[in-house]
């Protein structure tokens, strides 16, 4: 039995993919599995890991996709996973994908991948554009030096696919693997630590002799675990050369690696005199400069948010879906099948009624939801593909220090504007505690989600003035809150440092792919909810709660100027922004209300608590405390706006 | 020549009172020396001081003396604070055992590596010496952080000073390593830089811990 479950583990083989960030490791992955992907948490962690599987020389491999990683000594979250997954995946293959560009230095983490003893396969992707700027290479040479396998490659392009899959299904152990031989100092240190060593790793001992000199925590960790007799001897042996070494140990091991590689590339790598300036490194200087810069970004957000995803996705799209598909053909026709087959009122109500899964949930998850998020996130892939998201961090690093966030918090600001529960996740890619609360806050706070932007710009266009005063009341709140929380909230200023991908011309099937893979998340995420919120809501209705809720929530309606049906909009909000917000749209259909009330309305709205997704992913990444404190922050800075903001604009009689 | 610790001293005291304060000569009752100690004789013996008086006047060979002896001082005040960090009345007394050393060269390269300072850590002027004079002639800036570098300068990177060791790995392991090539295409509102055919965007404070040799 066990014998055969062994067989059974070794039809499957696992090939991972590693590299830093940006060089292509995404697109790889897609090319070699596909569409058979599966995105999850790592196990015990919040990064996310990409699975996929690939046919290849007729055997079924496990594709894996490893978070960015700069070296196998890891400093973030990402790369410890990185690590993990090459530690416990047992790889058959580990694919190293690099930047043909930057050859020399990423060689440094081969090194290190060759000296451990895995199985390593050389891609060196990127060629295409390296070329382009004039650099020219002799891999085979770079094949004997390293021996290993080594193939260039143009992921964007699909060159050197078949010779990867090729070298997958062929891989061999080399036969004299090469060594990575360091000064004499250095590898009589490594050979006090190997020599006290017996038990058995992953890696190779070299590797984790280093790693333990470095001082890494988890693989010291490891060594205590494998090492139960020795690991008393071993520990005093590293804390002694440490010492001896304290002033420069890593500083003098990468000096060393750096000039190994040095050596390892003379001859490889032509760089032209003369460098080429490519037209992506001009636009990327005219993104980077403040006076260039700034006119691009708004450029940016108004055809893209505005007008592609404001007016053509709200407006045209919606009005088609929703306006002419739901409301003219299907709603109608569904309705009278339904009254027709099921006999039982309170079903009816259920299926097609006011608040039913199928004339409200569907409805609003088709026909307003679905084209406002998928126009938002194939606005927000596009600008993701063509590397802009960093030099747009570098511009705003400045700004946002001053919220005790750095620049790179500009990528969940700006994904929230798609789906705030979405970006709420993505929180997790800064790098202090700190961080990840106040841009929480500040997410469920301030930014609103597309769809909620959607229905709001599309609403608040025919009030004079709304927009405006509405903007205003956003930026300044968020501005605000913003401050002060870093202010309130102690913490050391947190680093800002961003590798800038070169910018390029985006790929069609990357976008479409990155859109596909929001929008599968999306709506997986979503229709549950909307069809338990149409749930809650007709049960509400059929026992009378939800117009005892609409009544106890008429004080509090009326202290913003607001009339009681109002309140519906709030209570779909509590289950989803967006829906609070189309429900704001069918009230100002029926002409309920005037335009400072739906300004009012539309600021209190979006201040308002999150939608219950994005609680719960509150809750999943920061735990009860923090998000239950957000929350009636939050709720209460809200109608706290919505009362001052009603009483300034019936005072001023601005709009 | 080589003079005492003393009569090094008295050029001190000279230097400060008449070509910082204005004085024509230096009163000896006030930093409590006689006229017949044996420095006194010294000095006057080499002709760099001439007595009127009983008051100490520079000949012309006495003030350049006088001008090298203050900017071995201050060169070894210099050191103590940046550089041992040793601050305060101890930096001080250090500094004056220490300054003696300073000769036949050594001043010269003290000052090179302290990258050729102006002032004394108590803000008083330290006297360029030949090799200030040349720095500036060649424009020879030395070792600067990056935040003093002008967008489109190219250096060679000299070594990053961090507390933090996580930085310095960080750092490092984005190419920046002592001996690199830098090229700063911008410095605001971050600082923007090349190594090799990567770039990168820091923040005010990486950029401070970075120190380039500029080309």
């Amino acid at each position: 039995m066990s014998s055969a479950c062994g067989e059974q583990q070794r039809m499957v083989r696992r090939v991972a993919l590693v590299g830093t960030p940006n060089v292509g490791k995404s697109v790889l992955f897609n090319a070699l599995t596909g569409s058979y992907v599966t995105v999850s948490n790592y196990p015990g962690t919040s990064v996310e890991v990409s699975h996929g599987t690939a046919k290849i020389g007729g055997q079924s491999w496990e594709v894996i996709d490893t978070p960015g990683m700069y070296a196998i000594h890891t400093i973030t979250e990402e790369e410890r996973v990185a690590r993990e997954i090459l530690l416990n995946e047992r790889p058959d293959v580990v694919l190293h994908v690099l930047d043909a560009r930057n050859l020399e230095r990423m060689l440094v983490m081969t090194l290190q991948l060759v000296e451990a003893g895995l199985p390593v396969v050389l891609v060196v992707n990127i060629m295409d554009e390296a070329e382009r700027m004039g650099l020219s290479f002799d891999l085979d040479l770079l094949r004997q030096r390293l021996r290993i396998p080594v193939i260039g490659a143009a992921m964007a392009r699909k060159r050197g696919l078949d010779e990867i899959v090729q070298a997958i299904s062929e891989y061999q152990p080399p036969s004299e693997p090469r060594v990575v031989t360091y000064s004499r100092l250095l590898e009589r240190d490594i050979a006090a630590v190997t020599s006290r060593m017996s038990g058995s790793y992953q890696l190779s001992r070299r590797s984790i002799a280093l790693l333990l000199l470095q001082g890494d925590e988890e693989v010291a960790a490891l060594v205590r675990h494998q090492e139960s007799d020795n690991a008393q001897a071993i520990e005093q042996a590293v804390r002694e050369i440490a010492f001896v070494r304290r002033e420069s140990f890593h500083l003098d091991l990468s000096m060393e690696r750096k000039e190994i590689v040095r050596k390892a590339v003379q001859g490889v790598v032509q760089i032209p005199a003369e460098r080429r300036e490519t037209w992506g490194e001009r636009l990327s200087r005219l993104a980077v400069r403040p006076v260039t810069g700034v006119p691009l970004l708004l450029i940016a957000l108004y055809l893209g948010l505005f007008k592609f995803v404001g007016g053509f996705g709200a407006g045209t799209l919606v009005d088609f879906l929703e306006g002419t598909l739901f409301e003219r053909y299907f709603n109608p026709w569904i309705s009278g099948l339904v009254i027709n087959v099921v006999p039982w009122w309170p079903l009816q109500e259920l299926l097609v009624g006011e608040y039913g899964i199928i004339t409200l949930g569907l409805r609003y998850a088709v026909g307003i939801i679905l084209p406002i998020v998928a126009t938002f996130f194939l606005f927000f892939s596009l600008l993701e593909d063509t590397g802009y998201f960093p030099r747009l961090a570098l511009l705003v690093d400045r700004i946002f220090k001053r919220f005790g966030l750095t620049g790179r918090a500009v990528i969940p600001m700006v994904l929230g504007f798609g789906c705030s529960t979405m970006a709420t996740m993505v929180t997790r890619t800064l790098e202090t505690v700190r961080e990840r609360i106040l841009a929480t806050l500040l997410l469920a706070l301030a930014i609103p989600c597309s769809a909620q932007l959607g229905v709001i710009i599309a609403l608040l266009s025919k009030v004079p003035g709304g927009l405006l005063v509405w903007a205003g009341v956003m930026t300044l709140l968020f501005l605000l809150v913003g401050f002060a929380a870093a202010r309130l909230m102690p913490g050391e200023t947190p680093m800002f440092y961003m590798e800038l991908p070169p910018m390029r011309l985006p790929q069609l099937s990357n976008i479409l792919t990155k859109t596909y893979t929001r929008m599968q998340w999306y709506f997986l995420e979503i229709l549950p909810l909307f069809v338990l919120a149409s749930v809650l809501l007709w049960l509400g209705k059929i026992t009378h709660f939800f117009g005892t809720l609409v009544n106890a929530m008429q004080p509090a309606m009326q202290a913003i100027g607001l009339p009681k049906e109002t309140a519906v909009a709030f209570i779909f909000g509590f289950f989803r922004r967006d829906y609070g917000a189309a429900g704001l749209y069918d009230l100002q259909s029926k002409g309920l209300l005037n335009g400072r009330q739906l300004t009012v309305a539309a600021v209190t709205l979006t201040l308002f608590i999150p939608c219950v997704a994005q609680f719960l992913m509150m809750k999943k990444e920061r735990g009860w405390k923090v998000s239950v404190g957000i929350f009636f922050f939050v709720s209460s800075l809200a109608f706290g706006s919505g009362y001052l903001l009603n009483r300034l604009l019936s005072a001023t009689g601005w709009v | 020549m080589r003079l005492s610790d003393k009569a090094e001293e008295i050029l001190e005291s000279m230097w400060i009172a008449i070509e910082e304060e204005g004085a024509a000569f230096l009163d000896l009752d006030l930093i409590g020396f006689a006229l017949d100690d044996p420095a006194c004789r010294e000095l006057a013996g080499h002709a760099l001081v001439e007595v009127r008086q009983g008051m100490l006047y520079f000949r012309p060979e006495g003030r350049e003396e006088g001008r090298a002896t203050i900017r071995r001082h201050r060169l070894a005040e210099r050191l103590m604070m940046d550089v041992f960090n040793i601050k305060g009345e101890e930096g001080d007394l250090k500094a004056c055992e220490f300054e003696h050393l300073l000769n036949e060269g050594v001043d010269v390269k003290l000052c090179t590596m302290l990258n050729h300072p102006t002032t004394c850590p108590h803000g008083k002027p330290i006297p360029p010496g030949d090799c200030c004079q040349q720095a500036r002639q060649n424009g020879d800036l030395g070792v600067v952080p990056l935040t003093e570098c002008k967008s489109g300068q190219q250096g060679e990177i000299a070594y990053i000073q961090t507390e933090d060791s996580k930085k310095m790995q960080k750092l490092m392991a984005m190419g920046v390593l002592p001996g690199n090539r830098i090229l700063l295409t911008q410095a605001f509102p971050s600082y923007i830089f090349k190594v090799g055919f990567s770039e990168f965007a820091i923040d005010t404070a990486l950029a401070r811990e970075i120190f380039v040799r500029k080309l």
